[in-house]
């Protein structure tokens, strides 16, 4: 076992982890974190994306000893501290961002991701930065709007 | 799946990983990003009984200048890559390339270094690295010691090092004065280069003084466009003369066969994309 200390949504954790446990399999089955939900297990589709340190990751492609000392933020972290939405995800809701919704918490995650560099994508880039997710139900379309959405309500806000 | 059970070693400096590796005996691996290893563990394709963890060993996580050529630390991100001012200033062959790894969330965590010794044949960054005669630091229980590129990506996901080695870092030459691009070809959800061709082309008042071609996934290891190269050389900076060097792209070379691309189809794409990748590296 490996002793690990991570800040996970703003709480701090300490566990004793087998090497070999997957940070997804932390989060959900030792935290009880579900927000995050496992789809390919291949890093393939990005449905268990995450933020370490701000920076988006599939976290079924990290080890949990790997986030030793880190921050960790879900898509159970993002809402703001009085219980009201990140505006990504106001703005999927919005823009009825997502179908059955298994992709939406790494949608999210990638887009917080992407906007935090590139405060006025276009809707290219959003694609591009969007390209390690993918949609079964292909809703591409209203998924790119709602990035394009929450990027003019970020931008008015801090303006 | 779950990856079978293993002892994690992390190491703080390149001769505590050695150490660990030379402890373990072969049955090690080394640990970087992991988005190489953590899939094939996960599948099962390999079962090591330790994972040596470089990711944070300070220095293989540093870009350092060294006059004419740049030492990129093994540890490294691609997405560090991407963005380091010397790499975009001296080598932008490398930044470009770099964005076109995976896609963003893997290029965070992925490696330069990891990508190198993975040396998977479809991979970008063993191809940037081939077309630039970088040369490879290796550490071992020996010390160290330096190998160019013609010799370190030895076969299918084999290179060099030895199970008691760890790539410490890459040198690559600045390239000031040389056009370059990396152009590939891949399916839209798969960022794997079904062929990709790295160029590099010093052009002397209309003429191409000096080029290097180099391709992905037309064998078992990156390889020289030797043909092209020698086509190009000395004649004319034209769409129409690099147009004709790219015929002979793929002589010489041993594509496979498989479920994205046959081996005609490999060859056809070496040699567009060869005419494409040169044709922006001269700034036509």
């Amino acid at each position: 076992m490996t002793h690990i200390g991570v800040t996970v949504d703003g709480t701090h954790r300490h566990a004793d982890v087998e090497p070999r446990l997957l940070l997804v399999h932390w989060l959900r089955e030792d935290l009880g974190l579900v927000g995050t939900p496992i789809g390919c297990d291949t890093s393939n589709c990005g449905a268990c994306t995450v933020l370490v340190d701000g920076r988006s990751v599939k976290s079924c492609s990290v080890l949990a000893v790997q986030v030793d000392g880190k921050e960790v933020t879900t898509i159970q972290g993002l809402t703001v501290e009085d219980g009201e939405w990140h505006p990504v995800q106001k703005a999927f809701k919005e823009c009825h961002g997502l179908q059955c919704g298994y992709c939406t918490p790494g949608m999210v995650l990638a887009s917080v991701d992407l906007l935090s560099e590139n405060p006025d994508p276009t809707e290219e880039e959003i694609r591009q930065g969007l390209e390690g997710n993918l949609c079964r139900c292909t809703g591409y379309h209203n998924i790119v709007k709602a990035v394009a959405t929450a990027a003019a309500e970020m931008r008015g806000g801090t303006s | 799946m779950i990856p079978s059970s293993f002892d994690y070693v992390k190491a703080s400096t390149v001769d505590e990983a050695v150490a660990a590796l030379t402890a373990a005996g072969e049955d090690a691996k080394v640990l970087g990003g992991g988005q190489s290893l953590l899939p094939v563990l996960r599948l099962r394709l390999n079962s090591p009984s330790v994972l040596v963890d470089v990711s944070e060993v300070d220095e293989m996580r540093q870009v350092t200048d060294e006059g004419s050529a740049l030492l990129v630390g093994a540890a490294v991100t691609t997405y560090e890559v991407m963005h380091h001012d010397l790499v975009t200033a001296h080598v932008p062959l490398l930044a470009q390339t770099a964005a076109l790894v995976a896609d963003p969330a893997i290029r965070h965590r992925g490696t330069f270094g990891g990508s190198c010794t993975h040396a998977d044949p479809s991979g970008d960054m063993p191809t940037v690295a081939r077309v630039l005669d970088a040369e490879f630091v290796v550490a071992g229980p020996g010390g160290r010691r330096t190998v160019p590129a013609a010799d370190f990506f030895v076969d299918f996901f084999t290179t060099a090092v030895g199970p008691d080695e760890v790539l410490v870092a890459v040198r690559l030459p600045k390239m000031g004065g040389w056009g370059s691009h990396y152009e590939k070809f891949h399916r839209t959800a798969q960022a794997w280069a079904i062929v990709g061709v790295a160029a590099a082309v010093r052009v002397e008042g209309g003429t191409i003084a000096e080029a290097r071609v180099a391709l992905t996934n037309m064998g078992a290891t990156p390889i020289r466009a030797a043909s092209v190269e020698a086509a190009l050389t000395g004649g004319p900076a034209t769409a129409e003369a690099i147009a004709a060097a790219a015929e002979s792209a793929a002589d010489g070379t041993s594509p496979t066969s498989d479920t994205h691309a046959d081996a005609e189809f490999r060859r056809h794409l070496a040699r567009v994309l060869t005419k494409r990748a040169v044709t922006k590296a001269a700034g036509l």
